[in-house]
């Protein structure tokens, strides 16, 4: 086998490669797993010790538990 | 440092460290590129000593913005991401520390030698071989503690800003290791083990690489975490970050030819890196839209929130340079664009526009969490350092555009007889105003890493103030 098909052959499967992970990113069966790890940014909650309640409005949102002002907004992009 | 800090899980010690190196050496290399801008203007304020001539403190303004500055944000962000998305703590205390202490050491070696004139003469990879090593040794420790604190996460998913901090920390130990391989010849000098076109190959293998995962992985995984984290809304497409991640770690590696167009690179190498470079277009505004679309229905806090703003334009800029890099990649673009400062405006829209707007944004966000609080100082001046930060980055790209279509034109003027047009020094003559246009803009840009400084200051000693426990309601 010359060096170009040798090249073409791995183009070639690098391109399956990817279709591959892109049919499994968008299969329907890894959309919960997805939606859940897109959470895990908010799963810690800010909660630390002194910490600062004279600041901006934004901040009380915070507060009041999980800090998560997303869940009530009806917009979500799903 | 007061123990009240201590977080009860997480090491955030090593955090606030990196994240005041991060403003500290952004104000030095951001102050080295002020000092050079003015050296173009007034050549005479090289003080005709060889220690501070443009050509060795030139890689020392590299070295600091992107390592210093650069790196001490990525080890900041980094650390504090990986044990927030994996819910635990860093691998290891001492070796997280000595990652610390060992890149201050590298840049600090950084900022003696090179203005000594120990140079390798590779571009981004100036260090002489003791410090190469140093950098090694480093690395390789950066990598084992973020890797075994992935390892040890105690989610079942790794969040994917970890994937792309993962991919930029192997790849660039892999990059480092191979491009500085040198055979020692005095305790400050080597010689490459490559030579010739294959020199400057691994050369341009290694730089364009550096952009591609020092300067952009890196810094998208922060965008990962601190886009959704300000705008309070998770990620707009997980599964469009999953193809954004694999295209782009899977292009990016064959582009780096395009920085020896129409030199002794074999053709077909220098349109396969040409051909790379403008696919690449499709994964890097993968990664652009699926940032923006995040704020898709809480564009309104851009109006309250300076953080944000930062962020978000941060984003613009990253898809303003990732459109202009494969245009320059074009041959027939290039043979316009190469050797004039229109490269030099498209690395500072990527590096202001891009790198640091993202590294402030993220700063502000973080600096104040580390240090038991919920805000900055002052948000007005997250406001004026974004307008400063702004600004300087349209003035600074604006005049080098003008300035490197100007030189240009200039260069490839013909006589009807087949003579250059103009001598190189009416080039350099013509291209005066842009560099004092560029100088102004770089003026804002310290001005606001000054203001940034201040706000950090006063966050930090207020929070000392208040340490006191207060009973709290909840």
């Amino acid at each position: 086998m010359d060096t170009g098909t040798f090249r073409g052959i791995i183009t070639f499967l690098l391109i399956i490669a990817f279709l591959g992970i892109t049919w499994w990113a968008y299969s329907r069966r890894r959309k919960p797993d997805f939606d859940e790890a897109a959470q895990l940014p908010f799963a810690e909650d800010d909660a630390q010790p002194n910490r600062d309640s004279s600041a901006s409005p934004r901040s009380s949102s915070e507060q009041d538990g999980n800090g998560d002002s997303r869940t009530n907004k009806g917009d979500r992009n799903a | 440092m007061s123990t009240a800090l201590e977080h009860p899980t997480y090491n955030y010690k090593v955090v606030r460290q990196f994240a005041i190196m991060t403003v500290v050496w952004g104000i030095v290399g951001m102050l080295l590129g002020v000092i050079l801008a003015a050296q173009l203007v007034w050549p005479q304020l090289n003080l005709d000593l060889p220690w501070t001539s443009f050509g060795r403190l030139r890689p020392l303004h590299t070295n600091a913005v992107i390592f210093a500055f650069g790196g001490s944000a990525l080890m900041a962000t980094s650390y504090y991401v990986v044990q927030r998305t994996c819910q635990t703590r860093l691998f290891s205390d001492k070796l997280a520390a000595f990652t610390f202490w060992g890149w201050q050491a590298v840049i600090v070696s950084a900022v003696i030698t090179l203005p000594l004139g120990y140079t390798t003469t590779k571009e981004y990879a100036e260090l002489e071989w003791p410090i190469s090593i140093l950098i090694a040794v480093v690395w390789v420790s950066y990598a084992i503690v973020f890797l075994m604190t992935v390892k040890q996460r105690k989610t079942s998913h790794i969040y994917v800003a970890n994937w792309f901090f993962a991919a930029f920390i192997l790849t660039v130990a892999v990059l480092h290791i191979v491009n500085n391989a040198a055979l020692p010849v005095t305790a400050m000098y080597s010689v490459s083990v490559y030579s010739g076109t294959i020199d400057a190959m691994v050369q341009w293998w290694y730089g364009h690489n550096a952009v591609g995962f020092f300067l952009t992985a890196g810094f998208l995984g922060m965008m990962y975490y601190f886009v959704p984290k300000q705008a309070e809304r998770p990620i707009y497409s997980y599964r469009l970050s999953i193809v954004h991640f694999w295209a782009l770690i899977m292009i990016y590696m064959w582009a780096g030819p395009h920085h020896l167009h129409y030199t002794a690179l074999p053709n077909w190498a220098q349109s396969l890196g040409m051909v790379m470079s403008i696919i690449l277009l499709a994964p890097s505004w993968g990664g652009m839209i699926n940032g923006m679309m995040t704020l898709s229905g809480a564009w309104h806090k851009l109006r309250t929130d300076p953080t944000l703003r930062f962020l978000v334009v941060a984003l613009s800029f990253y898809g303003m340079s990732t459109f202009e890099g494969p245009m320059m990649a074009i041959k027939t673009v290039n043979a316009l664009s190469h050797y004039t400062d229109w490269t030099i405006g498209h690395v500072h829209a990527g590096a202001l526009g891009w790198v640091a707007m993202i590294t402030i944004g993220s700063m502000y966000h973080l600096i104040p969490r580390l240090f038991g609080r919920t805000e900055m100082y002052s948000v007005g001046m997250i406001a004026l350092h974004f307008w400063l930060a702004t600004i300087g980055t349209v003035l600074y790209i604006a005049s080098m555009w003008v300035n490197g279509i100007l030189q240009g034109l200039m260069w490839r003027a013909i006589n009807p007889d087949g003579t250059l047009m103009y001598t190189f020094i009416e080039s350099v003559e013509a291209s005066g105003p842009g560099y004092i246009v560029r100088l102004i803009g770089g003026l804002f840009w310290i001005i606001g890493m000054f203001i940034m400084a201040f706000n950090v200051f006063m966050t930090i000693k207020r929070s000392e103030a208040s340490r006191q426990p207060i009973p709290q309601t909840v």
